[in-house]
């Protein structure tokens, strides 16, 4: 990332999710914007997620589906008037397909600064390993 | 309300019934653009970062989403007229030896002001960093405070 120290932040408005499943609450559900990547011994996944609590955020993985769900509570009081409205507030919801095979206990996650770090280590058997070519 | 009639901004919001037909409309209207401009219109300013403004009766509070951002990466100045936040979204590099699957997070320098309709007080006001979210909490100025008329 050497471009950066010069780049501006390009806007990016939020994306609301066309539908994930019937919603039981009102409001709106939007898509964070992540960055995953991957070593030789884990999955890396770095979500932005403004806030999301620890308690209000829901991560789930099951049948290599790993779902994130954060809850946003309004932060605005009552009896405040909008003057300008630029963003909406609204739960988070993204589901990955993971393709390797995750060691789910070991899973860890991280949140910080509206922030999550999931760190996802590989079992045994998905982790690469360098076979001798014997002569 | 002055910004919303002299700029005519998006107005979204879940607040009553009316605006949410005014979302829906907006909506409609957004996919007719899309259809004949083949792009999406950038919301209100399109200066990141995305910001909301509210106000009661003493305060204004100025609301954006800033996740990953720690305070002291923030400048945030007032003068009587508005606001300017400023600073650098930093997204440290992850080694030599990753792969990168998916790359949305974006890093960058950014800085956004904000024109206030009312004169504010300076000397009060308190800016707080929670989760990702940066509320500045700025008082009006006396002279700007709605007052209560008795009649006599």
């Amino acid at each position: 990332m050497t471009d950066s120290e010069t780049k501006e932040i390009q806007v990016k408005p939020k994306q609301e999710v066309a539908a994930p499943a019937e919603q039981t609450k009102p409001g709106m559900v939007f898509t964070p914007s992540v960055d995953i990547f991957e070593t030789d011994r884990e999955l890396t996944l770095l979500a932005d997620l403004p806030g999301v609590t620890a308690e209000s955020l829901t991560i789930d993985l099951r049948e290599n589906t790993l779902t994130l769900t954060g809850e946003v509570e309004p932060f605005e009081k009552a009896n405040e008037e909008d003057i300008l409205i630029e963003y909406e507030i609204g739960k988070y919801y993204r589901q990955f397909s993971l393709s390797s095979l995750i060691d789910q206990s070991q899973i860890d996650a991280k949140l910080t600064d509206g922030v999550l770090r999931l760190t996802l280590p590989k079992v045994a058997e998905a982790k690469p390993r360098k076979i001798e070519v014997r002569t | 309300m002055f910004y919303r009639r002299l700029f005519d901004f998006p107005t979204r919001g879940l607040r009553s019934p009316l605006n949410e037909l005014a979302r829906l409309q907006q909506q409609m209207d957004k996919w007719q653009g899309a259809l004949s401009e083949g792009a999406f219109p950038i919301p209100a300013a399109g200066v990141f970062p995305l910001t909301n403004v509210t106000e009661d009766k003493d305060n204004y509070y100025v609301r954006a989403e800033l996740p990953g951002i720690n305070s002291d990466e923030l400048d945030i100045q007032v003068t009587v007229k508005g606001i300017s936040i400023s600073g650098e979204r930093k997204i440290p590099v992850e080694g030599n030896n990753v792969k990168y699957h998916r790359r949305e997070r974006e890093a960058g320098k950014f800085s956004r002001t904000i024109n206030l309709p009312e004169d504010v007080d300076v000397n009060k006001v308190d800016a707080s960093l929670n989760n990702g979210i940066l509320t500045v909490t700025i008082p009006k100025a006396e002279i700007a405070k709605p007052r209560q008329i008795s009649i006599k």
